[in-house]
């Protein structure tokens, strides 16, 4: 375990471990309660591998019902409440503390309507982001939200951290594809948010909801826009011989009033440790590349490509190579979409995931470099250069406690370097338990109290996804707001 | 009623303080365009924004730019346009409704009301632009949230929050959004004669279509002139060529469309924004229906239907049908029993955008929430006003 500090653990809800197991099983059958050690142990970790802590136990309810008799037990009892999707948070979001309970959606995963007149899927949260996708496909539609973990990660954690991917350049993130929710309160009420029309009455509970990280209530089904598939897509991979060249190129292509719907940016080690892996023909001598991806027609993808090897010709490409068939489309995605597992083939690493804007990227990228060399470890830098979201891959060996801390040292001066030139720590991971110490750099001790307020009014006792997001100290904040007292702890 | 004109957010701070201190609720501003919008507010003095004006960051190549909330729509659109941008959203002024000089309806009030256009069906809403705000809470605390960068999901999205929030839960000081180029061009593809249902099957045809109709809205028959269907496609100049002649191949069912082409397609969108097929409602109420599209040719029924006794109720449908706007008679509830009735069992939610002070005073201006959202909805409003000094019941009565 690293340097993030966790809660004490509450003793007075160990004692009472065997009664409240016993009451989860009342609920949702023996079977979907699990607290035997081994397995256990499937859900000591996510996806930020670094940190692992056995959980009181884990309850797969198979109803938003379920999900609300289970709530109300747990807040009655003051028991700490950790939501679960797939665990693939690479932030810690799905990280159980000793005296939790696990609350995983992943029996609830059927597709309960899919209306393409409307254009929207009704669905229940623990389905997988690819499966909503599958499951109109069909129909000539998909599901916009892409996040490198697609395959397996859930509707549920997509909303609970407002996911992103490669194209929501055009697309938006989760929230720009959420009609509707239904979400389970701490106290068990269940709330309906939304439904196949646009936008809400009131406050914008669904907005408000989505990325919240399961700190406001567990989210059980979602109504989701579905959008027609594109007539065709496909990419150009460029290469440059500098960083400042590719990032320059970026701006000129948006600029020009080009919008493709993905603009992926690998820099020179990322390229190679990708190539060695997926083989896909990617340049070996140059320092930076782009896969730049258009849509529409035969004609329409014509004429965007020319025009966007144009710019970046004109911005020093070196190396242009034009995907003409659907196979040679692949061929050039395949080592971008393999890259965080090839990755980690070679090397332990860290997952970024600051936003800055565009324009500071090149000089970005020296200091992310700079940063990495003081603290003697190794980097790679792929990312959505479109929206400037980052994601420099800090290299270290697990095994060393040392080499552990210094990568999260190093990511922590990332990310600040990303808040200084006006960007955030987290563009489309969340905030989790890796960047909840980091928090006060963006926000200051009056913005980071109104979103607790927030908290406190809806989860007062904090037993919702508790040490993530929030700093553990100044809180609870007070349930009203109050002029700022002068030197309190941010 | 005491008027304040802060020039600075710590001024807009100073006098939020000083209002709570006293706990004299303040009626929020910006150009006063939508003044008329919502319940009518009890407040002690009006807190106007239109000396908190101009843009402070705009950077065309990142796709942003960020602005004081009494700028004027007009102006950030002026900008934009220098560099080829748009707000995706199709921001409307709708003065149509509520009288005021649409050149000074504020960007903050957009924000506000979370007021989009016809392209909302393919863009998304204001909320979906926006991506950092900067507000005044009912403490008299600066608050900020969100950024300058599009992709941000650091801490609870307060941006989302605070667009449609009417004021209720902070002074919008700074609004910062997404932008898009421009494109090239744009076509309207219009046929003529279908029924409310016909108009729809069409709409929505052209929607699941991959052509990118970016906005779709059907104005039904009126007095000498025939039923209206229209679908606008926008990009380059050979594209317009190519997607008009298959998306007309693939709609060959609902007729031969004619086309507009340019600025007459532009223009048309204009009007259909500003309510223009609903003429004159100056002795009308006017409601915003959102509902599930196809069910909404039998909301629309059912309200003719309940107001045959009263006035004909003149009604057009955008975003694929989603967005109904009702003209009705503004005696009695201003149809709001009748209205609410018809949308219950298709879904969605019905606001009433105009209506004489006193009924506006009288019947829910926003659809009644159920239990469990209107309790969130009243905890919201206290952490962020706990006096209720902002707007207080512009949305609903307490908050």
């Amino acid at each position: 375990m690293s340097s993030l500090a966790l809660p004490e653990v509450d003793e007075t809800v160990l004692a009472k471990r065997d009664r409240i197991l016993a009451q989860l099983e009342e609920i949702v059958g023996a079977r979907w309660v699990i607290s035997e050690e081994d397995e256990l142990r499937a859900y000591e970790t996510d996806a930020l591998t670094a940190y692992r802590q056995m959980p009181l136990a884990v309850v797969l309810p198979a109803t938003t019902e379920e999900v609300s008799r289970v709530l109300a037990l747990l807040d009655a009892e003051g028991v700490k409440i950790v939501g679960r999707g797939a665990g693939t948070s690479l932030a810690g979001g799905a990280l159980p503390l000793a005296d939790s309970v696990v609350v995983g959606v992943s029996r609830m995963n059927r597709v309960l309507d899919i209306d393409s007149a409307n254009r929207a899927i009704r669905v229940e949260s623990g389905i997988t982001n690819l499966a909503v996708s599958g499951a109109v496909e069909h129909l000539g539609f998909f599901y916009a939200p892409d996040p490198s973990s697609q395959l397996a990660c859930t509707i549920a954690g997509n909303v609970g951290m407002n996911s992103g991917g490669a194209h929501c350049l055009k697309y938006g993130v989760t929230t720009n594809n959420l009609l509707g929710l239904t979400v389970v309160l701490i106290d068990g009420t269940v709330i309906e948010l939304g439904g196949k029309h646009l936008d809400s009455p009131g406050f914008d509970l669904i907005g408000l909801i989505s990325g919240s990280e399961g700190q406001l209530g567990l989210v059980t089904e979602a109504v989701l826009r579905i959008l027609p598939k594109a007539e065709g897509a496909r990419p150009v991979l460029l290469g440059f011989n500098s960083n400042a060249d590719a990032g320059a190129c970026v701006s000129d292509v948006i600029g020009q009033g080009l919008l493709p719907v993905a603009i992926e940016f690998m820099d020179r080690p990322a390229i190679r440790i990708c190539e060695d892996f997926a083989h896909a023909g990617y340049p070996l001598d140059v320092e930076a590349m782009l896969i730049v991806e258009v849509e529409g027609s035969e004609a329409e993808i014509e004429e965007q490509l020319s025009k966007i090897v144009a710019v970046a010709r004109d911005n020093g490409a070196v190396h242009v190579r034009e995907a003409k068939t659907a196979a040679e489309s692949a061929a050039i995605w395949v080592g971008r979409k393999s890259a965080f597992g090839a990755m980690g083939r070679i090397s332990d690493y860290m997952c970024m995931d600051g936003t800055i804007p565009t324009g500071r990227l090149p000089e970005v990228l020296v200091k992310i470099s700079e940063i990495c060399e003081g603290y003697g470890l190794g980097v790679a830098n792929i990312f959505h250069a479109g929206d400037g979201n980052l994601h420099p891959l800090v290299l270290y060996d697990v095994n060393d406690p040392e080499q552990l801390q210094k990568a999260e040292d190093c990511g922590a001066d990332i990310l600040k370097l990303c808040v200084e030139v006006g960007g955030c720590l987290t563009g489309e991971h969340g905030v989790g338990i890796e960047k909840r110490d980091l928090m006060t750099d963006q926000f200051n001790a009056t913005d980071l109290d109104q979103q607790m307020r927030i908290k406190s009014a809806l989860d007062p006792q904090w037993l919702l996804n508790p040490a993530k997001v929030f700093p553990l100290d100044g809180r609870p904040a007070p349930a009203r707001p109050e002029p700022p007292v002068a030197g309190k702890a941010a | 009623m005491a008027e304040f004109h802060p020039d600075s957010e710590d001024a807009v701070a100073g006098i939020v303080r000083s209002a709570r201190d006293k706990a004299e609720p303040l009626e929020i501003a910006g150009g006063g365009t939508k003044r008329g919008f919502g319940r009518p507010v009890q407040a002690a003095a009006t807190l106007s924004l239109d000396k908190l004006s101009g843009v402070t960051l705009y950077e065309p190549s990142e796709l942003v730019i960020g602005a004081k909330a009494g700028t004027p729509l007009a102006e950030i659109e002026r900008v934009l346009s220098g560099k080829n941008q748009r707000l995706p959203f199709d921001p409307p002024r709708l003065t149509a409704l509520t009288g005021g000089d649409p050149a000074k309806a504020s960007i903050g009030a957009v924000v506000a009301c979370n007021l989009s256009g016809p392209r909302r069906v393919h863009a998304g809403a204001a909320r979906d632009s926006l991506i950092g705000v900067r507000f005044v809470n009912g403490a008299g605390e600066t608050i900020k949230s969100g950024g300058r960068v599009m992709k941000n999901v650091t801490g609870l999205d307060l941006v989302k929050l605070m667009s449609g929030a009417f004021g209720t839960l902070g002074v919008l000081t700074e609004v910062t959004f997404k932008v898009l180029p421009a494109p090239e061009t744009e076509a309207t593809l219009v046929f003529e004669g279908l029924s409310d249902e016909q108009a729809v099957a069409c709409l929505s045809a052209g929607l699941c279509s991959p052509w990118e109709v970016t906005a779709a809205s059907h104005v039904p028959a009126t007095d000498g002139d025939p039923a209206r269907t229209l679908l606008r496609i926008e990009g380059f100049e050979s594209q317009m060529a190519y997607r008009g002649r298959v998306l007309a191949e693939a709609l060959e069912d609902h007729g031969t469309p004619a086309i507009l082409r340019g600025a007459e397609s532009a223009a048309r969108w204009a009007e259909i924004g500003e309510l223009e097929p609903l003429g004159d409602v100056s002795s009308d109420a006017v409601w915003k229906l959102s509902t599930t599209p196809d069910r909404a040719p039998g909301v629309a029924s059912a309200i003719r239907a309940a107001n045959r006794n009263t006035m004909d109720a003149r009604l057009f449908y955008d975003w694929g049908g989603g967005l109904v706007w009702v003209a009705v008679s503004p005696e009695g509830d201003a149809g709001a029993g009748a209205i609410r009735a018809a949308i219950s069992p298709a879904g969605g939610h019905a606001t009433l955008m105009r209506a004489p002070e006193e009924v506006r005073a009288a019947v829910d201006v926003f659809e009644p929430l159920p239990g469990p959202a209107m309790a969130m909805t009243r905890q919201l409003k206290q952490t962020f006003d706990p006096d209720r000094i902002l707007n207080p019941g512009r949305m609903y009565a307490g908050v």
